[in-house]
Formats: structure tokens, C-alpha cells, sequence
């Protein structure tokens, strides 16, 4: 017998439910109006009182309206049918809804039961397997979808019998297993699993040290980030979080990508609708929609399904994690995670921490940061979430808890400048105040050592010291004026702006600009750096100026050409002549 | 809104505080409307059979023995295409002395726009002002506040956008409108000739506070109506957001809830989210269009509420005075359309992006160039050339009494790209400095004094 209960009190979307028998923290359950179900959590118990944020609005809703408890938490449904999808924060399927408008209580099915996948088996009868061990495949899109053993399992299996290759559907038994206690028990190829608990079907989880590539010149060759890592972008409006997040979606070198909006703009989530059908994914010539899902609850739907989204989706980062995939998950923005948790500790009357957001924000926010991460797999394969997530922090000022709380917690930090906005630096990271931990890695830098080239690290922190070097010239030239520094402070602040226009400022919108290779990234930071090591000889201050804009003017060409093409040759040729025109020969 | 015979009337009233009352009553709906001695009230809180209710005018004469009456809905507007062209208050009843619309009746504040049916916003509109139209350019759908001081002429720039638009259907939501400014945008559409394309639902300063609360909504129903049944392009005017979210403070305020930052409840992000994503293009063709007004105290745009508003919206305007030709502008630093990506050098020219960042570029480097001149420096031949490039900009371009078209606007910013500056210094990429850059003026004449 399930528990049921009524409701007593509402205030918003909390409403009070007096109960008839056991209830547990976190618990779903529906609550039945005439016309429709609404879904709604447990979120704290007081009593014979159930505290439930309900996941809509309660319009209408009525004292006394009976209550059913589902028994379990909020779960994902896992298995073959995710990629592509566009679902909204408890995995409801968006386009199965029908009409214009979202309907209260419409809660559609993640996935398809009818759908036929051909089935190939991996394991074989007599194998020992546990919990997230392969059983078989199936191909989604272009990605091996592996049927695993499902979580929830505890122990070690052995199996009875596993089917043939051929079509199934989803709730089809494909294998058999007989617990240690010689019970058996039918798996399928899908499962369902608590969002908030992480999926731990590994053997090992060791720090990341594969560098992911971007394309993104400020990320890649300044700040970068790894297979299995964590970022964040904290940024006042205006700077371009939203773009940067969507150039990271559709270069990034993952296997899947899962986006989570998060309490963010509908148009943006359109954006991503209108476009990832339509472009292609240079790795694997397939369009981007193939290999991504977007979770979206945007600003206008319910409060309460925002957090939810978040762990919704990264526990679909983790089920293929799982498969031995490369996951990227971006969440945009945490920030609105974080106020409907501020909504809710509110309605609920607790005491608030700063900001009135709850206290235990920073636990949340590390807690959620620390299930990303690489891992070897139990049958010794690889795989990774790596997490970006942004902040939106209020009045632009980083000293606020969301900001605060993330910064412990994620190891890249790409700070978004008001300032660079304004003067149309795009992307406006600050390349000297945003950092990489990884950089510091020894087992990060052995790989960039075998596999990039052995100065790449020492050409960052060259790079990082000269645009460091070049502001401080700047600041000394507006204090003392053109004419009161000497010339070098020209010639070091002009360097700097070089490294700004070249590598730092990136256009997102140009076909060519918008995603450079590692390769390409390389060529064009020595070529950078040899400009600085150049010993340029100039007269007057008035002469540094316009060189210097002549220089950088070649330099964009050459960014928007094709990379070693005729064109870009070409303007390389220019830039030497450039260069040679100042240059001083040592002897 | 009248009561019928079959309602149960309470008359015992257990609470009252400044907005609400609380009573004993059973079979109540949240977000229920109600009457309390006739005046316009919503339940707010229930718990258990203890009932709260927001009473929107005050509480002010309100006696334990009110009479309270349940209607028995969430707070309703009529809606048909009798609503052209009329003037309603923040209930949506006229005030024009005209008859009750005869309509529909739906809730205000509906749900929402599933995401994956909308359509991506792809239709420009042209406002004929350079600041907007060539460096920030409106799309159909989108949702932008005009972030200004309170003395800078919002108002007047609004109602100029609006009639220039090509809207098939006006929206006004008036939120503590001044009665100066609500018959200000009463004559000037009159004067338009384009009053039956304009409703409006007006709160005056002279209205209570709290009834603002409903405006938003009622002129968001109304556009639903035509952009959705209809089909219609709808422009919504939301004027001024600022005084609706005080309104919101007062009502948390009341309610005992915990202030965030700036005295504004923890919730201001969704409330105003749930309003501005009202903007949509649907797929039939039509759309809801907003443009609002959020007035700033010194600037301030890391308060509470700009900063959310910032969040929110598809950009900003941010308008301000230019001493330097003594002319009202569009900020172009501060101002960002969101959406121009989607038409500008696909709906308008292909040169249109980058003639765009490359003057505000320029522009820019001419702020750099008068701190300079500010702090007692002298100047080099390119300083005074952008400072005189940045005049002329701001004269021809960015000054909001303009009003031509886009082709014209890019040629006007050729025109004193060359005559300043060189190619190096515009840094545009060649192939279009070849199409657009050259032909267009005469011989390009590098000024060198």
C-alpha cells in the first residue's frame, strides 16, 4: 500500500500535504486534481506534515485535494532514445507535448517503448558481471549505446543466458542473471535511476590529465581544460556567457554533449533548436543535434524543476560516462539553480545564510562539481564528464555565495570582463585573472609534453606574463602620458595587444575564426611570440601606434583565412615583411 | 466581476494588515479571485481552512464584518477584437467611459510557450534610429527594456519606436504612469492616427500600488490573443518596470518574506522572467514583441532590478544624454541587442557586423582619447582624429532624433571611417572594404592634422 495523503496548506508551489503513512525525504508524488496530476518532491517533514515543492503552478488547487506517493525519489529513465532529445527538467519529452502552450501535469515518456533497436550482444553466458558492466550494444545515432547491468544492482552476477543479436524494444528482457542467492532476475536495456545520487559504476576515479580541445584560442592556449574536468564562467550580462557556452557546445571534441538550461532564456534554447540540426560535426561528418540533448527549463517554467534539470542531467552524463564516452555537460546558469533554492529555503521559513540563500549552498554546489571527473571503467575503458557551468553573478560583483561556493569547487575559471565587453573584446575572458589548475598537473603537463610539444606550457606562462607586462605599461603611459615613458613601454604594451588580437579575441560568428585547431593554435602563438622576441627598433613613440595596428590588421587576416591556404600565406608573407621593416639584427 | 446569487458570502474576517485579510472559508482555489466589501482581492495563502487574501487597493476601512464573496477563478480578461483601440485599467475595465468588451474570457498570467515550438526570431524591425537599427537591432520576439535615468525623455523614445515599428496590434502596460504621461502617449497615438491598433491598460500614480501587479499580465493576455488566435505582430510597451517590481517588494514585504538583495524578494529573477519570456515568435507568424522601461537611480545598473532585467532580456538600451553635440543618444557601449545576430548581414547588408564593431572600435579608442586630453595630456594625429571621427558619429548615428534607412546608415559610417581613418586603422576584412568600402565615397583622404 502506498502512502496517500491531502492537502492542507499552500503557499505557491509549497504546499503542505498531512499524510497517512510513511513518507521519505525526497520522495515524488502526485497530486490528484480534477483534472489533472501534479508532480511534486518531498522536501522536508514535520509531523504528519510533507512539505512538497510541487513542479508547477498551483493555480486553482484546493485544501483538501488527495496526495499518492510514488515510493521512490525523482529518477531518470536510462536507455537507448536520450541522444537528440530535447527533454525538460524531469526528462519529460518536449515534443511529445502536444499544442503551442505546455499544459499543466503533461508528463510524456522519456523514451520510446515501441521502438526497435538491433541489439548486439557483448557478454556471454557464464560471465561474472556487476553493476554498469557491458551486457550488449546498441547503435544511437553514430554512438555505441551500451546496455549495462543497471545501477541500482548490488553484487556480482552471473548470466544465465543473454539473447541473440536482433531487434528488440527497450522493455524486452535481453539477458538473464542469477544473484549469488541463484535467484534470477531479467534485465532489459532500460533503468531508471535516483537523479540526485551519483552513478559510481567504476572502478577509478584519478585526476584528469587529457586536454580538451575547444577550438577556442583563449581556453586552448591560455587556460585549458581537460577531459573530465571542471569550469565555470562567471560573467555580468552582456559579456557573452550565452555565446561562449554555445561555441563550446558545438566544437568542443566530446562524444555527446548534454545541455542543461537552466532558468535561462527560451530564445537561447531555440538558438540550439534552429541550428544543431543544421550544422555539421567536423569529427564525425554527422550534424551536432546527433550527438546532443538539451534539458531545458528556461526562465518561465516551473521554479521547482530547475534543480531537478541540473541533476537530470548530469546523471544522463554519467550513464554514458558509463559506456566508456567522452560526455560534456554544460549547465547555463547555476546561478538559477541556486535562487530557486533561495525561492524555496524561503517559503519554507529557514533561517537564511548570506544573500538569503541557504547555508548549505556551498555543500550543494561542491557536491554537484564532484561528480564530473575521468574514469577507468571496471572492464579497464575510459570515460569522462567534464562540466562548464555558468554564473551569473549578481550586479557583476564575484563577491556573492554562488560565485564564492563555485570557485572552490571547479578548477578552471574563465572570468568574463565587463570591461573587454564594452570594447567589443570577444570572448571577453580576462586571460590573466581567469586560471587553469590543471596547467599546475605534473601528469597534465607529461601529456601536453607527449603529445603537444614540449614548450607549450613554458609559451602560457610567457604569454600570460607579457599581457601582464603590457598593462602595467599601459597604466604607466596613462599616468605619465606618451611622452613621459620611454619608448619600450610602447613597444611592450603594443606586444601585448598583439597577443589580445590575435590569440585572445576570436570571432565567434566568422566561419573560420570560430573554432581553431591545436595545430593551428600553435602556429600562430610562436608566431606571436616571435614578434615579441623581436628587438623592433623605433625613433619616436608616434611611430610605434600605427605599426603596431598595421602588424595586427595582417595578423586578423591571416585569422580569417584558411590555415596554411594561398590567402593565409600570403598575408604570412606580409607580416614577415612587417616585421623585417623594424627589425634589428643582434650580433 | 459582479457577484450572482448562488455565491456564499462570508462575513467574518479573522486578520487584517496593510494588504491582506485572512478568514475561515472552505473549498477555496489558490490564486482565487474574491471580493472583499466590493474591493478586488486574490488568495495568496492557504492553510489549512485558513484562507489569505491580497486585497489589491488596501486594506485601509475595512471592517472585521466584511462581506467577502469567492468568485471562483483566478483574476480574467476579456479578450476580442473589441479591445482595439481602448483604454482599461489594471482590472482590464474600461476607462475610456466605453462598454465592457464582449469576449472570451481567459486568465491572465496562462502558461507558457513550449520551447520546442517556438520559431527562432528572424524578422527585423526597423525603427529608422541608427543606435538601435545599425548597432542594435530589434527582431520580432524579442524582449528589451530601456534602461534610463528617470529625467531622460523614455517615454517619448518609446512611443516613437512603437509607431515607426509596422506593429499590427500596440500593447500599453502603464505602470504608475504619471497622469502628464499617460495623456502624453493617449495624444500621441491619437495624433498617430493609429488608435484602433492600440489598446492600453494604464495604472496611474493616482492608483494603489499593488493593483500594478496586473497590468503586465493583462496586456501580455491581450497580446497572446492576437499574436496567437490572431496571427499578429504585437508590440508590448511595459513602462515602468522599476515601479512594478517595488510593487512586488511591498507586497514580500507585507507577506513577512526575507528581503534578497536591495530589499527585492528572492524571487524578483522568475517574476519578471515569467513576464519578459511572454515575447515569442510563433510558428503561425504571429509574435509578441516587448519593449520596456526600466529607470535607473544614477546609472545604476547593478541594482537588483536592472541587473535582473539584464538577465533576462535580449539585451538593453541604455539611453543618455551626449554633451558633447547636446543631444540625446543610444549609448553604443552599454547597449547590446541579443538577437541583432540572427538578420544583420543576413536580413541587411553582409558588410553590416563589421562596419558596425568597427566604429564602435573607433568610438571607443576616442573615449580613451578625451580621458587622455582630461587628464592634461597631449594628443597624437590619431587621438584628434577619432575624437573628430566620434562627433560626427555621435551627430549622424547614435543621436535618436535620426530616422533613415539601414543602407543608409552603413554608407553614413563608411563615409566617416574613410574620411578619419585608414584601412589598417578600420581593420575590416579586405574583401568587404573592396564591395562597400571604396566605391561608396570618393577617394578615401586620410586626414593627417
Amino acid at each position: 500500500m502506498s502512502t496517500k495523503g491531502k492537502v492542507a496548506g499552500i503557499i505557491a508551489n509549497l504546499v503542505i500535504v498531512e499524510v497517512d503513512g510513511p513518507v521519505s525525504q525526497n520522495e515524488i508524488c502526485y497530486i490528484k486534481m480534477s483534472d489533472v496530476k501534479l508532480m511534486a518532491e518531498v522536501i522536508r517533514i514535520g509531523g504528519k506534515n510533507a512539505y512538497v515543492q510541487v513542479f508547477e503552478s498551483t493555480r486553482g488547487l484546493k485544501p483538501g485535494t488527495e496526495v499518492e506517493f510514488t515510493g521512490h525519489m525523482l529518477e531518470a529513465t536510462l536507455g537507448p532514445g536520450i541522444l537528440s532529445k530535447n527533454f525538460d527538467g524531469l526528462q519529460h519529452d518536449l515534443n511529445k507535448m502536444e499544442g503551442i502552450f505546455l499544459k499543466k501535469g503533461d508528463y510524456t515518456p522519456a523514451l520510446e517503448d515501441d521502438k526497435l533497436w538491433e541489439f548486439k550482444p557483448i557478454a556471454k553466458k557464464g560471465d561474472i558481471v556487476v553493476p554498469g558492466s557491458w551486457l550488449g550494444e546498441v547503435e544511437e545515432n553514430w554512438i555505441p549505446h551500451k546496455i549495462m547491468v543497471p545501477f541500482k544492482f548490488e553484487g556480482t552476477f552471473t548470466i544465465k543466458s543473454i539473447t541473440e543479436q536482433g531487434e528488440y524494444k527497450i522493455n524486452d528482457t535481453i539477458a538473464v542473471l542469477i544473484d549469488s542467492d541463484n535467484n534470477e532476475i531479467p534485465v532489459s536495456m532500460v533503468q531508471k535511476w535516483p537523479v540526485k545520487i551519483p552513478i559510481k559504476a567504476y572502478k577509478e576515479k584519478p585526476r584528469p590529465f587529457v586536454l580538451m580541445e575547444t577550438g577556442i584560442r583563449v581556453i586552448d592556449s591560455l587556460n585549458p581544460i581537460v577531459e573530465g574536468g571542471t569550469g565555470f564562467i562567471p560573467g555580468p550580462f552582456g559579456t557573452g556567457k550565452t555565446v561562449l557556452q554555445h561555441a563550446l557546445s558545438k566544437q568542443a571534441d566530446a562524444d555527446m554533449i548534454i545541455v542543461a538550461a537552466c532558468g535561462e532564456r527560451a530564445n537561447e534554447v531555440v538558438e540550439i533548436f534552429a541550428e544543431f540540426p543544421e550544422i555539421d560535426d567536423p569529427r564525425t561528418g554527422r550534424k551536432l543535434m546527433e550527438r546532443t540533448t538539451i534539458i531545458a527549463n528556461t526562465s518561465n517554467m516551473p521554479v521547482a524543476a530547475r534543480e531537478a534539470s541540473v541533476y537530470t542531467a548530469m546523471t544522463l552524463a554519467e550513464y554514458y560516462r558509463s559506456m566508456g564516452l567522452k560526455v560534456l555537460l554544460l549547465a547555463d546558469s547555476t546561478s538559477r539553480w541556486a535562487q530557486a533554492l533561495r525561492e524555496m529555503s524561503n517559503r519554507m521559513e529557514e533561517l537564511p545564510g548570506p544573500d538569503a540563500f541557504p547555508m548549505d549552498l556551498p555543500a550543494i554546489i561542491s557536491n554537484f562539481y564532484a561528480r564530473a571527473g575521468f574514469v577507468y571503467l571496471n572492464n579497464g575503458k575510459t570515460g569522462a564528464v567534464t562540466f562548464i557551468g555558468t554564473v551569473s553573478p549578481a550586479g557583476g560583483n564575484l563577491k556573492e555565495p554562488v560565485s564564492e561556493s563555485t570557485k572552490k569547487a571547479a578548477r578552471c575559471f574563465y572570468a568574463l570582463s565587463q570591461d573587454r565587453a564594452d570594447s567589443k573584446r570577444y570572448p571577453a575572458i580576462d586571460a590573466v585573472d581567469s586560471y587553469s589548475k590543471y596547467i599546475e598537473y605534473p601528469e597534465f603537463q607529461e601529456f601536453i609534453k607527449e603529445n603537444i610539444s614540449p614548450d607549450w606550457i613554458d609559451n602560457i606562462m610567457l604569454a600570460k606574463n607579457i599581457l601582464i607586462r603590457g598593462h602595467e605599461a599601459y597604466e604607466q603611459i596613462n599616468i605619465l602620458g606618451d611622452d613621459g615613458v620611454p619608448i619600450d613601454y610602447h613597444q611592450i604594451f603594443w606586444k601585448s595587444e598583439v597577443i589580445d588580437f590575435v590569440i585572445l579575441q576570436q570571432d565567434a560568428f566568422d566561419k573560420i575564426d570560430a573554432s581553431t585547431s591545436i595545430k593551428r593554435q600553435q602556429y600562430m602563438m610562436n608566431k606571436v611570440l616571435d614578434v615579441y622576441k623581436a628587438n623592433l627598433k623605433f625613433e619616436t613613440f608616434e611611430e610605434v601606434n600605427p605599426y603596431f595596428k598595421r602588424m595586427i590588421n595582417v595578423f586578423k587576416q591571416m585569422n580569417y583565412s584558411e590555415f596554411e591556404s594561398e590567402k593565409f600565406n600570403k598575408f604570412e608573407k606580409e607580416l614577415q615583411e612587417i616585421i623585417n621593416e623594424r627589425v634589428m639584427i643582434d650580433d | 466581476m459582479e457577484t450572482t446569487a448562488f455565491q456564499k458570502i462570508h462575513t467574518k474576517v479573522d486578520h487584517i494588515t496593510k494588504a491582506t485579510c485572512s478568514l475561515h472559508a472552505d473549498g477555496v482555489g489558490y490564486e482565487e479571485m474574491a471580493t472583499v466589501n466590493g474591493r478586488l482581492a486574490q488568495v495568496v495563502k492557504i492553510q489549512g481552512d485558513l484562507v489569505t487574501l491580497q486585497i489589491f487597493s488596501g486594506t485601509e476601512g475595512i471592517p472585521t464584518n466584511a462581506e467577502v464573496v469567492f468568485l471562483g477563478h483566478a483574476p480574467k480578461l476579456s479578450v476580442s477584437d473589441e479591445l482595439s483601440g481602448r483604454f482599461f485599467n489594471a482590472y482590464g475595465q474600461p476607462i475610456d467611459g466605453g462598454p465592457e468588451v464582449d469576449g472570451n474570457a481567459v486568465e491572465i498570467g496562462g502558461p507558457s510557450v513550449n520551447p520546442v515550438r517556438r520559431k527562432q526570431p528572424s524578422e527585423l524591425i526597423a525603427t529608422g534610429i541608427a543606435g538601435i537599427d545599425l548597432n542594435n537591432t530589434l527582431v520580432t520576439g524579442q524582449k528589451i527594456p530601456f534602461f534610463a535615468d528617470p529625467d531622460q525623455p523614455y517615454n517619448q523614445v518609446m512611443a516613437m519606436v512603437a509607431l515607426r515599428a509596422k506593429a499590427d496590434k500596440i500593447i500599453l502596460g502603464g505602470m504608475g504612469l504619471t497622469n502628464d504621461d499617460y495623456l502624453f502617449f493617449k495624444n500621441i497615438f491619437e495624433n498617430a492616427g493609429a488608435l484602433d491598433r492600440i489598446i492600453s491598460f494604464v495604472n496611474t500614480t493616482e492608483d494603489p500600488p499593488v493593483e500594478r501587479l496586473l497590468v503586465p499580465d493583462m496586456a501580455l493576455s491581450a497580446a497572446e490573443y492576437f499574436a496567437s488566435e490572431k496571427n499578429q505582430n504585437v508590440l508590448v510597451l511595459l513602462t515602468d518596470m522599476t515601479l512594478y517590481a517595488d510593487a512586488l517588494s511591498i507586497v514580500s514585504n507585507r507577506m513577512d518574506q526575507i528581503p534578497s538583495k536591495d530589499s527585492m524578494p528572492g524571487s524578483l529573477y522568475s517574476d519578471l522572467a515569467r513576464l519578459y519570456e511572454k515575447a515569442v515568435q510563433f510558428p503561425s507568424g504571429g509574435s509578441i514583441t516587448i519593449i520596456a522601461v526600466t529607470t535607473l537611480s544614477g546609472g545604476d545598473i547593478t541594482h537588483a532590478i536592472p541587473d535582473n532585467t539584464g538577465y533576462i532580456t535580449e539585451g538593453q538600451l541604455f539611453v543618455r544624454r551626449d554633451t558633447d553635440i547636446g543631444k540625446v543618444i543610444i549609448d553604443p557601449f552599454r547597449s547590446l541587442s541579443r538577437l541583432k545576430q540572427l538578420v544583420i548581414g543576413k536580413k541587411t547588408r553582409e558588410d553590416h557586423p563589421q562596419v558596425m564593431n568597427a566604429a564602435i572600435r573607433l568610438y571607443a579608442d576616442a573615449a580613451n582619447a578625451k580621458t587622455k586630453l582630461e587628464n592634461g595630456f597631449d594628443l597624437t594625429d590619431y587621438d584628434e582624429r577619432t575624437m573628430k571621427f566620434a562627433k560626427e558619429y555621435s551627430e549622424k548615428l547614435l543621436a535618436i532624433d535620426i530616422n533613415i534607412e539601414i543602407d543608409a546608415m552603413l554608407n553614413t559610417a563608411w563615409e566617416l571611417l574613410n574620411n578619419y581613418f585608414s584601412v589598417a586603422e578600420i581593420g575590416i576584412k579586405s574583401e568587404l572594404v573592396e564591395k562597400y568600402g571604396k566605391n561608396k565615397t570618393q577617394i578615401s583622404q586620410i586626414n593627417t592634422n
